[in-house]
């Protein structure tokens, strides 16, 4: 474990990027991607609730004891989530209401919790704080370009600009559940294939 | 008595929990390897969702709404199921243990079951009636079954496929997945 705090940010974005390299958290990532704001609304929200729980894990993983340590930190979880939740309430009521349940759903998140048990429960505040924004950030850029690839061929439209002529007919099989999983799976390939070890 | 078969069919079918409404994918994937553990984990599903989807009603209606505490739902929904499950844990190990040696395993899994808390929180936002709330998780637990057996099925065929390399797995998993969508999917605008 002599990793400096630059390659425990990095691995997050390509290495451990999840969904791809780590298959967890899937449920917000089929959910939630049908445009491209969507997927990065649920990217930072989930970042926001990554760091800040690391952060708090790290800090207390001295005191909280071993046997209590899951419910410990569903609890922190818990906590970001509901201030997330008022937070977009109050400021991206749009976001909010398209996102519906999703946001609530953070709570259990494998990827939240799977960090803080697997991570900031061993490590340092800074480390866990690179680790939590990695991984928050390869999350909302894999949440973006599935959401782009969906919305692309979904409706035609890009962040809501028509990138098509109007001649362009939506191929509305990707915005809905079967595309999703079709999608995902056909990404999980593709990264398979460059990213072959 | 019409208006819940009707409830029951759109939760089973109609909006299917896995594949429609897109909840408890990782248990979807991770146990559909083999069929036992399939059967073992549609199981837990129907006995927690059940519990679950009675007690968070409970915890809504009588204490959140009254204190006008709605904004600790999440928090307090997370604690109740998790309560819930460590409890039907021990309770099962000690009374049942044949029932407890084929859920076991999978027990603990079902806290971070997104399924389970969200068809909780739906149950909540539709502000169903407390027989409405049991009719729907107990539908959506069945939905939930029905899917994982069915897939875990294709699943075990897939092994015998030969599968080019990048899309082994959960790739082609996924895209399997996406098929039994597509077959669910002709259930829409059914009921």
């Amino acid at each position: 474990m002599a990793k400096s705090i630059t390659q425990e940010f990095v691995k997050g974005l390509w290495e451990e990027i999840p969904p791809f390299r780590l298959v967890l958290g899937l449920c917000p990532v089929l959910a939630v991607t049908k445009t491209v704001e969507n997927g990065i609304g649920m990217g930072v929200a989930t970042t926001f609730v990554l760091v800040c729980s690391n952060i708090l894990v790290a800090a207390l993983r001295n005191i909280i004891p071993s046997k209590v340590r899951i419910a410990a930190f569903i609890i922190i979880i818990a906590t970001f989530v509901t201030v997330v939740e008022l937070l977009m309430q109050a400021y991206t009521y749009p976001l909010f209401l398209s996102l519906g349940i999703f946001i609530p759903l953070i709570v259990v998140n494998c990827i939240v919790l799977g960090r803080a048990e697997a991570f900031a429960s061993k490590n340092g505040i800074a480390y866990s704080l690179a680790d939590g924004l990695g991984i928050g950030i390869g999350f909302t850029l894999a949440l973006a370009s599935l959401g782009a690839v969906r919305e692309v061929f979904g409706s035609g439209t890009f962040l809501g600009t028509p990138v098509f002529g109007p001649s362009f007919h939506p191929f509305s099989f990707m915005v809905e559940a079967p595309g999703a999983f079709v999608c995902l799976g056909l990404m999980l390939c593709i990264m398979n294939l460059v990213g072959k070890k | 008595m019409g208006d819940y078969i009707v409830l029951a069919i759109s939760c089973i079918l109609v909006n299917n929990i896995l594949l429609a409404q897109y909840l408890g994918n990782c248990p979807f994937l991770g146990t559909s390897k083999k069929m036992e553990t399939a059967v073992g984990m549609a199981m837990a599903v129907v006995f927690v969702l059940v519990l679950a989807g009675v007690i968070t009603w409970i915890t809504e209606a009588f204490i959140l709404k009254p204190f006008k505490m709605e904004y600790l739902r999440t928090v307090s929904f997370i604690l109740v199921i998790a309560a819930l499950v460590q409890f039907v844990e021990m309770f099962l190990k000690k009374s049942i243990p044949a029932l407890y040696a084929g859920l076991g395993i999978f027990l603990p899994l079902i806290t971070t079951n997104c399924a389970v808390m969200g068809v909780c929180l739906i149950n909540v936002n539709e502000e169903y009636t407390f027989m409405q709330t049991i009719v729907t998780s107990f539908s959506y637990a069945v939905g939930f079954g029905l899917a994982l057996i069915l897939f875990a099925g294709v699943r075990e065929r897939i092994l015998l496929a030969r599968v080019p390399k990048p899309l082994q797995d959960t790739s082609i998993g996924l895209v399997t997945a996406g098929m039994l969508s597509l077959a669910f999917f002709a259930f829409k605008g059914m009921v």
